[in-house]
């Protein structure tokens, strides 16, 4: 039951599992992203039913330069590549390298996010902003949504990274590492989505 | 108090249950205030009879009526019986599992909060005099700035989504409780039938609430931040709104009906002392129904335009759920027959709720058929028919609960006289109430409307629906001098007060000591109480040696996290973005240091449970 059992230094070989709190800290976090696949599913919905709905303004055709989307794209998929690396390394019980892929990926997230300001900075000087249209309302929804995903994400691994450097890898720090994965992993997922449907889907269809 | 390497503050008075991460304790919370939205509700409810007691009265303006019907709605549904549901659930799911604690006592806690502070925003507007009143379903384009300007709404929009935070967070707890805490021998299928119907009610907590979530946030973008989701001028679509409204708001419908369920099933068996008949047919059956209520939507849409097609599914779809709904009711029934029943007052309002929600149920299969539901929409037959599933089943069947497990909850028994005056008041003034509702429908009277002419054949139903009203008023009147004069009285229940107690809270005091169980107890069946009772023995064997129990420590943080959305709220409901961000900000910082600092717990050592135990009674 307790979280401070294994004080004597040696760490089990799934620390994440260790603990009951562990283990329900996991199986919450899954459930927890089921709810957020629904919250996703939704607002995908949306999306698809008004991405047509341009109000005189600029089509998804016309907006969208896959360049941009592409390097952003392929920066948030290696980010997911080096948040397992980082929890490889804490299975093998080495916290130094499982801060420095932390950080990696954080560094990734960043990259993500100022491609993506850029990109809404641009789409709002061709007169796409959030109150031009339904399309646009329903796009800044979506993909703000995950961005603000992708912010909090990097703001949480950050602070991770700071408890564990403090801390060191313990069964109360190591669940955290795990889950914030398993959060990384999710928003990764769901730009994949977000790649095909709103980008893919906009430029063809 | 607190022993070893961990000291830790515990608090006592008001900030003993603000800082309180107990199930127990934050069930009793909910309970509470639950309770108290509960009669906001009614106060409303009994307003909207008084102005339509007699053909053109103008006791109350048609703006406040308007007013009453979107608050009496609101609060009933996300502020009265949800608390009330989760208030039970957290009193009771984890003694009946053997579980010391919830897998999550710090986000349950939270989730109380968050619920709490969104209630209380939502009804905040009763006094700042800008009341929500587009309905409880807040339609748009009705919803919208353009017919509903000003920050009426926008209370709906925040305060729901406040609370429903809540919700979800306690929906999650519940799953994780249920799946990872039960004691040695607790399989799935020996589990009580409240636990069953909590497990199915999380399920589909987890899965509805974000899409509500959604709609709010669509909604709040149209209303605050020139969004268009929903303005047909710009390209928006308002039957999106529909949409999403229903995809979360018809398995809110079984997120209330399902716990009411598994209370009956528990009430039932124990008053008829018969195992529960066809057990695994009940499992089978609440699972079913969790899952088909996500198919079902459309049905509250019929007239909408969606074409025959989808019409004819969501129908088919609809009256599917009347089979395993049908199972349950004859499951009670065969519970019942042959047992040697008690007639105390939770099996009172657990027999009333068998014949009257099949009404409820009949009706429901009437309104599936498409076809006919362009007679019955939006009339008072629609009225009539979820009244008498949400009144006269969940409100009975949580009555019933409240009834069966306050000793429990509370150590002290309910007067037995008051509680079967408080059934005999409801029940009549029920019916009254809402029977007449059926036939005042199918005569033309439209729902939501303030007033009628005299001469439409409406004014002595309407008379008789009044004076119910008041009737079911009385019947709650009693309930709460019951509550007064039990709560006067020492605490002296029984481990267990109803002497046939079946599941496993029956097995330990009442109430239960902090930590539940001194010693896991090793479940060796269905009915794991009775078992070991037929078989001679006064309790169950432990699983374990007595040892120290590790308890989590009390925390006022969730308490500021939900005054930050509170803030939060208000500064968006009157465009104060600065005040909204400072509330947030108190949010973020409240989890920022849940994060970082760190919390052992601490540890209750076997002399002090003992001393506990005998302070409290020889068990």
């Amino acid at each position: 039951m307790s979280g401070h059992s294994h004080a004597d230094g040696v760490l089990p070989h799934e620390p994440e599992k260790a603990t009951l709190e562990g283990r329900n800290k996991v199986l919450g976090f899954w459930l927890f992203l089921g709810g957020e696949t629904v919250l996703f599913g939704t607002l995908f919905s949306v999306f698809i039913a008004l991405r047509d709905q341009v109000n005189g303004g600029p089509t998804a055709n016309e907006l969208f330069s896959l360049t941009v989307v592409a390097a952003a794209t392929l920066i948030l998929l290696t980010s997911s590549l080096t948040s397992v690396f980082a929890i490889q390394a804490m299975h093998r019980n080495q916290p130094k390298a499982m801060v420095n892929w932390l950080i990696v990926t954080v560094l990734l997230g960043l990259g993500f996010l100022g491609l993506e300001i850029y990109e809404f900075v641009e789409y709002a000087h061709h007169g796409h902003t959030f109150a031009a249209s339904a399309f646009s309302t329903s796009f800044y929804s979506l993909v703000g949504f995950h961005g603000g995903h992708v912010a909090f994400g990097i703001l949480w691994i950050s602070l991770l990274i700071w408890q564990v450097l403090k801390r060191g890898l313990t069964v109360v720090t190591a669940p955290k590492v795990y889950i914030a994965g398993l959060y990384w992993h999710f928003i990764d997922v769901v730009w994949v989505f977000i790649f095909t449907v709103v980008y893919l889907m906009g430029k063809v269809g | 108090m607190a022993h070893g390497s961990h000291a830790v503050k515990r608090y006592t008075g008001i900030m003993d249950w603000l800082t309180t991460v107990d199930h127990k304790k934050i069930g009793i919370l909910y309970l509470i205030s639950g309770g108290f939205f509960f009669l906001i509700g009614g106060l409303e409810a009994l307003l909207i009879r008084i102005q339509l007691w007699k053909p053109l009265n103008d006791a109350i303006s048609p703006d406040f009526f308007n007013e009453l019907i979107t608050m009496h709605g609101t609060t009933m549904i996300f502020l009265g019986v949800m608390p009330v549901i989760f208030g039970l659930m957290n009193a009771v799911v984890p003694l009946q599992i053997g579980a010391r604690d919830v897998a999550f006592p710090f986000l349950n806690a939270l989730g109380f909060w968050t619920f709490f502070f969104g209630g209380v925003l939502l009804n905040v507007s009763w006094i700042t005099g800008h009341v929500p009143d587009a309905g409880w379903t807040s339609y748009v384009p009705l919803a919208s700035t353009t017919f509903s300007d000003g920050p009426g709404v926008d209370y709906y929009v925040l305060g729901l989504q406040i609370s429903g935070i809540g919700s979800l967070l306690g929906g999650i707890n519940f799953l994780v409780t249920i799946i990872n805490m039960r004691a040695p021998g607790m399989s799935f299928m020996r589990m009580p039938m409240f636990t069953w119907a909590s497990f199915v009610t999380s399920m589909l907590i987890l899965l509805a609430f974000p899409a509500l979530t959604v709609g709010l946030v669509a909604l709040m973008f149209d209303r605050l931040f020139e969004g268009n989701f929903f303005d047909p001028s710009a390209g928006g679509n308002i039957m999106l709104w529909e949409h999403i409204f229903w995809i979360f708001g018809h398995p809110e419908v079984y997120i209330l009906i399902l716990p009411a369920f598994g209370i009956i099933s528990e009430v039932v068996s124990t008053f008829s002392r018969k195992r529960l008949f066809g057990y695994s047919s009940m499992v089978f059956a609440t699972v079913l129904i969790g899952f088909l209520g996500f198919m079902v939507w459309a049905h509250h849409m019929f007239t909408s335009g969606l074409g025959p097609v989808a019409n004819a599914l969501f129908s088919i779809a609809t009256m599917l759920i009347a089979v395993p709904t049908g199972i349950k009711v004859f499951n009670w029934l065969f519970t019942m027959w042959g047992g040697s029943i008690k007639f105390t007052s939770p099996m009172l309002f657990a027999v009333g709720f068998i014949p009257t929600f099949v009404m409820g149920g009949v009706t429901g299969v009437m309104l599936a058929a498409a076809p006919a539901d362009y007679q019955y929409h939006d009339s008072y037959f629609v009225v009539g028919h979820f009244h008498y599933t949400i009144v006269g089943g969940l409100v009975s069947g949580l009555f019933a609960g409240v009834h069966y497990w306050w000793p429990k909850i509370f150590g002290r028994q309910l007067n037995e006289t008051l509680g079967k005056l408080t059934f005999w008041f409801f029940i009549i003034g029920f019916h009254m109430t809402f029977f007449v509702h059926h036939f005042l429908g199918l005569m033309g009277m439209q729902r939501r409307i303030f007033t009628y002419l005299d001469g439409m054949g409406f004014n002595e139903m309407n008379l008789i629906s009044t004076i119910g009203a008041m009737l079911m008023g009385v019947g709650v009147i009693c309930f709460l001098i019951n509550v007064i004069v039990t709560t006067a009285k020492p605490a002296t229940a029984a481990n267990d007060p109803w002497e046939d107690g079946r599941t496993l809270e029956w097995a330990i005091s009442s109430p239960a000591p902090e930590y539940n169980f001194a010693q896991l107890p090793l479940i060796r069946g269905y009915d794991c109480y009775w078992k070991e009772k037929m078989e001679g023995n006064k309790t169950l064997q432990p699983a374990e040696p007595l040892g120290p129990i590790h308890m989590p420590s009390p925390s006022i943080l969730p308490f500021i996290m939900s005054v930050g959305l509170f803030i939060a709220g208000f500064g968006f409901i009157y465009h104060q973005h600065i005040v909204a961000a400072i509330g947030l900000a108190i949010t973020l910082i409240c989890m920022f240091l849940r994060s970082v600092i760190e919390d052992h717990g601490f540890h209750i050592e076997p002399d002090e449970m003992k001393a506990n135990a005998k302070e409290v009674k020889a068990s």
